[in-house]
């Protein structure tokens, strides 16, 4: 009986998704095509499961949980997380995306102008920003700093580092337009490990007990390739509050040509849970692997519905897991019966970012774009006309101290000058030990390009002893620049017959990015073994050098020579500078040698020599007598 | 209050008739500063030969490093797959008519099946010209002309680190040559060495940092094309036509390079019971890579696979009679100070003594020569810790069975290597980066092996001071007046520097011709100097005074060459520093006639030797043995030094050349 109400009530939801259109959202915020006002707290499970063409496999879980803007419990939450509604409350936050990855998405091999790998695609470390809706810069800076403390003690992470304002940076167009009320930060060298998994997970209702989320096997997913664990919320007064939950992981099957779901996980999938409103388990197929040819792929486990997107850019099997239990667990299984060479789309440039130079003195960054010519043939005309767009954005650490004015632009082989090439273009250079610095720059370029390529030079700056990080020889990092084509949109429509939020979140406008590798560069590294000896000394050649500079330039020989003898020849002169003296000294030898030998003779006179070696040979004796007795 | 103004006023003066202690004793060192100088160059060269003894016995000071703390699983599956290759490599040096274009292409072939990221770098031969305004810089960055017929091309494959993120990489090369017939067996043995270590790289789980292999093609010399590769990778040229088709991958900061090849030795060498690995350290201009890089090759090939490690050795000084009586008057020394003392333990046995000094011997010469050993060089230009290894089988690698057990064993090496390197988490900074080796478990750090230089430098500031004080002028600006034959010395000595410069621009000489010229223009430029700025010998200049800026001069230049490299000072100091010390006009009047003609019988003799020609004659014949030496070659291996950027060749003729020619002055001063 209860679960027939359930079921009425879920066809009522998907009806209220067919009823409403979807709205876009505007450039780059992707991801929230939440169309209805929901009534009550929601949460929804999903996995997408995709091979890849080098016959690893990427598991997407996607979790959803919205709570509407007015709550009819009051300050109480039934599924939503708690700690979240008070975060957004507090804080005022509008948008925010908090994404912990370990490895590097792999852009030639796993697409790159697919929605699911624009969206998974993340830079290594943690990357965080958030919109505010607060109107001063000064207001949100202090809330930034403190949501970066919060959400360090919800997630176990040092996110805190974030808070010093050489970290954190305000783009205004390059990462998202906004109205300056976006905060941008990323720590590269964060690790990431499972005291991160937990805090997220305890956000899910279900937590990973039940549902989707019990496939999470620490060993398995920890063993993979690309491990990306995500958060992101949005909150408006229409549609109040909506979490997405997502967690990519790219795994190795044992035998590349057949997997299941067992094998990769170690789990199996019993059942779904208990709260969500819905649960799915769908496994995307890219449309050339089946399209050229059935016989390549074999499926074990009847899916539920399949569907193509309207391009026919891939097809989608569908699992309902609420149709599995204990006794009869979901497992797909893949056989594929002949091993293929495919390629992914790609992106229409590949990005790539490296340091020029060596030495601890200076360098350049460049960043190159490999035009990718096989997957582009249809998106281009040569007409000359037409241009692509790029933008780049960029965050430097201070003690990078990069010269925008040496910005040089290289298109196929020759300089351009800047001006022909950049449309629009803006820097925030670095301010020592206060803000990092930013670059957004959008360039142009004709669609025929086969490489481009960027440089900017820099110095490399000093630190002072406290401020370097433990490790310090290692390096440091500059974080991941962002490359993204705004002329380019990468989307997957799908029959409006498959409600499911992460599907949907595929219909959005979601432009084809990539982040680049983050950089280590060498700087210099004091000695930490031993400062006390490095200070000592060079204090002591500072000490000496200083010393006898000023009694130099302080003393004027001649004129003391001239005092002394007039003065009292009985005393000699104050003679400053070394040679003179000693030349006094001797040239006293020469002409009176009576006064002179006498009073040299008993520093180092026969009598003291002898003494000297008679002590000596004493004492080597009584070494020698004790020792052997 | 008037009794305390007057006993200041009486402490006053008692203050100011004894002069401070530091003057005090500067004056004494000066007033005996013959029996200074005398013990101190007989200090510093017994330190030098006592060296040997006070080597330490390495440790491996980087505790992350962790070396053979993971047991190697290179296996015998690895190992086939490469001897495939190394089949389809001699087949194809057999067989096709063009093995340069395919083998590149089989390698990359092999490479991708593994799934690593593939592409060829071209490289031409470099024009190796004397650039004397670049010297301390990379060679001047001159747009690559691939449009001559000959290049090489090297295959590059990188393996990224499946959880890593990419800021690190590990440079493993491979040379091979193809042109050379003779060694095809090596060459191809060295690439599949190479591939079986890649191959389990490419599933291991545990990188942290990416691999890159270079499989370097060595037809320019094992060096051209590692340098040439390593200059694209750190400063590449985006100008060209080549520049937009040519893919050039990356990985990050490079954490350190291993270079390693298999040379197959000749079979009349003596008997060898275990496969041998020879190490090679030394880059340009005595640059070493840490210590620690050396220690985990030394320890993991000793104590985990039963490989003899070996370094550089002058073969020749091993039999020489007076380094073995050297050796028995150390162990006897030793045995000696043993029996005073139980605690003093420097006894050595005086065979060992004696590997030790030929060891040190060839460190101290590859380090002062300042040309780098092996591929590993092009590293350190780019401060990037690299090693060349030289792996030499005990059997034939004709035979399969003892191929495939030998490619284990040094797969196995390498990947330990490989692992210890992933391990660190920073770069290479604990251990010691100067040094000099007397074994390959045994080194000589810094703060010991500056003790002999500092006891032959340390005598030349007092002999100046003294010397300055003997003259009969009394002005203290005195001098000035020998400024100008120092002047004259040294605008001659750039004179000489520059000279090549323009002989090598004129095609096609001969290299006798070329030195014939080089010493024809320079003596024709010291005659037009003199004639500019007249005779050296004015009447203010006095002997005494002109030794005086001699020695300080001389003391400035090896101090200065010292910080770039100390090998060099060292040695040069044991030729220069008798030089100033001994140097006296041979129409001064003495009273001692015995030690007259003695002091001149040494200066005749160090006219002759201390003529850079002839010194560097010196030691190569000493090092190399006197019967392959030739003056004549002089040009040829100043040739080589500049070749290389050494600075050795701006000592000789900056600092030894004007030495000598003061030397001179001195001997022929009229003494009037």
């Amino acid at each position: 009986m209860a679960s027939h109400t359930f079921l009425s009530l879920l066809l009522f939801y998907l009806y209220s998704f067919h009823l409403l259109r979807p709205i876009y959202c505007s450039f780059g915020s992707n991801g929230f095509e939440t169309t209805s006002v929901p009534k009550e707290e929601e949460f929804s499970e999903e996995l997408l499961l995709k091979p890849l063409p080098d016959y690893k496999v990427l598991a997407h879980f996607h979790f959803t949980s919205t709570s509407p803007p007015s709550s009819s419990n009051g300050k109480h939450h039934h599924l939503f997380p708690k700690s979240i509604a008070q975060l957004v409350k507090k804080y005022k936050i509008r948008e925010l995306e908090l994404s912990f990855t370990q490895g590097r998405w792999n852009y030639d091999r796993w697409g790159a102008s697919d929605p699911l790998s624009t969206a998974n695609g993340k830079p290594p470390g943690v990357e965080l920003w958030a919109l505010f809706d607060i109107p001063t810069k000064e207001e949100i800076d202090a809330t930034w700093r403190n949501l970066t403390h919060s959400l360090s003690g919800l997630f176990c992470a040092s996110i805190n580092f974030l808070e010093s304002s050489t970290s954190y940076s305000a783009p205004l167009w390059g990462f998202l337009p906004n109205n300056g009320d976006l905060r941008y930060g990323a720590l590269p060298r964060e690790a990431v490990c499972t005291e991160n998994l937990t805090p997220w997970l305890k956000l899910l209702p279900c937590r990973d007990k039940a549902g989707i989320a019990s496939l999470l096997d620490r060993p398995s997913i920890y063993r993979g390739h690309y491990h990306s664990q995500r958060l992101k919320l949005r909150s408006d007064g229409l549609n109040g509050i909506v979490i997405e939950q997502t967690l990519s992981v790219v795994l190795q099957p044992i035998d590349r040509t057949s997997w299941s779901m067992h094998q990769l996980f170690k789990k199996s999938l019993t059942g779904k849970c208990a709260l969500a409103k819905s649960s799915k388990v769908f496994l995307e197929i890219e449309g050339n692997l089946v399209s050229q040819n059935e016989n390549i792929l074999e499926l074990v486990g009847e899916a539920d519905m399949v569907t193509n997107d309207q391009r026919d850019h891939s097809t989608i099997y569908q699992y309902n897991v609420e149709r599995y239990s204990e006794h009869e667990a979901l497992d797909i299984r893949v056989n594929w019966k002949k091993l293929l060479q495919v390629s992914f789309l790609q992106a229409p440039l590949h990005a790539s970012r490296f340091l020029m130079g060596s030495g601890n003195e200076r360098g350049s960054i460049a960043i190159s774009l490999q035009s990718a010519r096989n997957s582009t043939k249809g998106l281009y005309d040569n007409s000359k006309n037409c241009f692509t767009r790029v933008v780049i954005f960029q965050v430097v650490p201070w003690y990078v101290k990069v010269y925008y004015h040496t910005l040089r632009i290289y298109v196929d082989g020759a300089i351009r000058d800047a001006k022909d090439v950049v449309e629009k273009i803006n820097v925030a250079p670095s301010e020592d030990k206060v803000s990092p610095g930013t670059l957004e720059m959008m360039l142009q370029f004709p669609c025929g390009m086969m490489s481009a390529a960027l440089t900017l030079d820099f110095d490399k700056g000093f630190l002072h002893i406290d401020e370097y990080p433990p490790d310090a020889n290692q390096g440091f990092d500059i974080p991941s620049a962002l490359v993204s084509f705004p002329d380019f949109i990468s989307r997957r429509i799908y029959p409006d017959s498959i409600s499911s939020p992460l599907l949907q979140s595929y219909k959005g406008r979601n432009i084809v990015k990539s982040y680049t590798e983050v950089l280590l560069v060498p700087l210099t590294t004091p000695d930490f073994s031993m400062p006390y000896n490095v200070i000592t000394f060079t204090c002591t050649v500072l000490a000496l050098y200083f010393g006898s500079m000023v009694n130099v330039l302080r003393r004027r020989v001649s004129e003391e020579e001239r005092l002394a003898k007039s003065k009292d020849k009985r005393k000699p002169g104050l003679i400053p500078l070394l040679i003179s003296k000693i030349s006094n000294k001797v040239r006293g030898i020469k002409e009176d040698s009576a006064n002179q030998s006498q009073s040299s003779q008993p520093i180092l006179g026969p009598k003291v020599v002898f003494k000297v070696v008679l002590i000596a040979l004493i004492a080597v004796l009584g070494h020698y007598i004790f020792n052997s007795s | 209050m008037e009794v305390a103004e007057v006993e200041a006023e009486v402490e006053k003066k008692a203050t100011a008739t004894r002069s401070r202690l530091i003057v005090r004793l500067a004056a004494l060192l000066v007033s005996y500063s013959t029996l200074v100088s005398v013990v101190c160059c007989l200090a510093g060269l017994i330190a030098l030969l006592v060296l040997p003894l006070l080597a330490k016995n390495t440790y491996i000071s980087e505790n992350a490093l962790l070396p053979g703390s993971a047991n190697p699983v290179l296996s015998y599956q690895h190992v086939t797959q490469a001897n495939n290759l190394i089949l389809d490599i001699m087949n194809i040096a057999d067989d096709k008519e063009a093995p340069d274009i395919e083998i590149p292409k089989l390698i990359a072939k092999y490479m991708e099946i593994l799934g690593a990221e593939t592409y060829h770098h071209k490289f031409s031969q470099p024009q190796n010209q004397f650039h004397p305004l670049y010297f301390f810089s990379t060679s001047p960055n001159s747009p690559p002309t691939l449009a001559n017929l000959s290049y090489g091309t090297s295959t590059v494959g990188i393996i990224r680190a499946p959880r890593g993120d990419g800021k690190e990489a590990i440079v493993l090369v491979s040379p091979y040559n193809t042109q050379n017939a003779g060694g095809i067996d090596a060459s191809a043995s060295s690439i599949g060495l190479a591939f079986s270590v890649f191959s389990l790289l490419s599933r291991a789980t545990w990188l942290a940092k990416d691999i890159i292999w270079v499989a370097s093609d060595s037809r320019f010399g094992d060096h051209t094309s590692v340098s040439a590769w390593l200059n694209d990778y750190h400063n590449p040229n985006f100008i060209g036509d080549a520049s937009s088709n040519r893919i050039f991958k990356r990985a990050g900061t490079m954490a350190c390079g291993i270079v390693f090849k298999v040379v197959e030795k000749e079979r009349r060498e003596k008997y060898e019971d275990r496969d041998v690995v020879t190490m090679y350290a030394e880059a340009s201009n005595g640059q070493m890579p840490n210590l620690d890089l050396l220690n985990v090759v030394h320890y993991l090939a000793v104590h985990r696979q039963g490989i003899r490690v070996r370094i550089g050795m002058f073969g020749g000084l091993v039999k020489s009679h007076l380094v073995r009586v050297l050796g028995e008057v150390m162990q006897q020394v030793g045995r000696f100070a043993r029996s005073l003392n139980p605690d003093w333990r420097f006894e050595m046995p005086s065979s060992e003594y004696v590997e030790g000094t030929a060891t040190l011997a060839s460190s101290i010469y590859s380090q002062a020569l300042g040309v780098p050993t092996g591929p590993h060089g092009a590293f350190r230009d780019y401060q990037v810790d690299a090693v060349t290894l030289e792996l030499s089988p005990r059997f034939s690698l004709k035979n399969e069975h003892t191929r495939l057990a030998f490619l284990l064993k040094g797969g196995r090496l390498i990947e330990g290597t490989v692992r210890s390197v992933n391990n660190l988490l920073e770069k290479f900074h604990q251990s010691f980066f100067l040094y000099f080796l007397t074994a390959p478990n045994k080194f000589v750090s810094v703060g010991v092996y500056m003790i002999p230089f500092a006891f032959l430098v340390a005598p030349l500031p007092i002999i100046a001071a003294s010397l300055f004080n003997l003259t009969s002028n009394r002005n203290p600006w005195r001098w000035l007046h020998t400024a100008k034959p120092l002047l004259i010395t040294h605008t001659w000595s750039v004179v000489v520097t520059l000279l090549p410069f323009y002989i090598s621009k004129i095609s096609d000489l001969p290299s006798t011709h070329c030195m014939l010229t080089w010493a024809g223009g320079s003596l024709m430029a010291l005659v037009i100097l003199y004639i500019v700025f007249g005779s050296p010998y004015s009447k203010h200049v006095e002997w005494r005074l002109l030794k005086a800026v001699m020695i300080a001069s001389v003391s400035i230049g090896l101090c200065l060459m010292s910080i770039i490299n100390f090998a060099t000072a060292q040695i040069g100091a044991l030729f220069v520093v008798p030089m100033c010390l001994f140097a006296l006009p041979i129409r001064v009047k003495t009273n001692n006639s015995l030690i007259r003609s003695m002091v001149m019988t040494c200066n005749l003799v160090m006219a002759v030797l201390g003529f850079p020609v002839t010194a560097v004659a010196l030691m190569q014949g000493v090092i190399k043995g006197f019967g392959t030496v030739s003056i004549l070659e002089f040009w040829d291996s100043m040739k080589f030094l500049w070749g290389w950027n050494s600075a050795t060749y701006l000592y000789l003729v900056l600092v030894h050349l004007p030495c000598w020619l003061l030397f001179l002055h001195i001997l022929f001063h009229p003494c009037r």
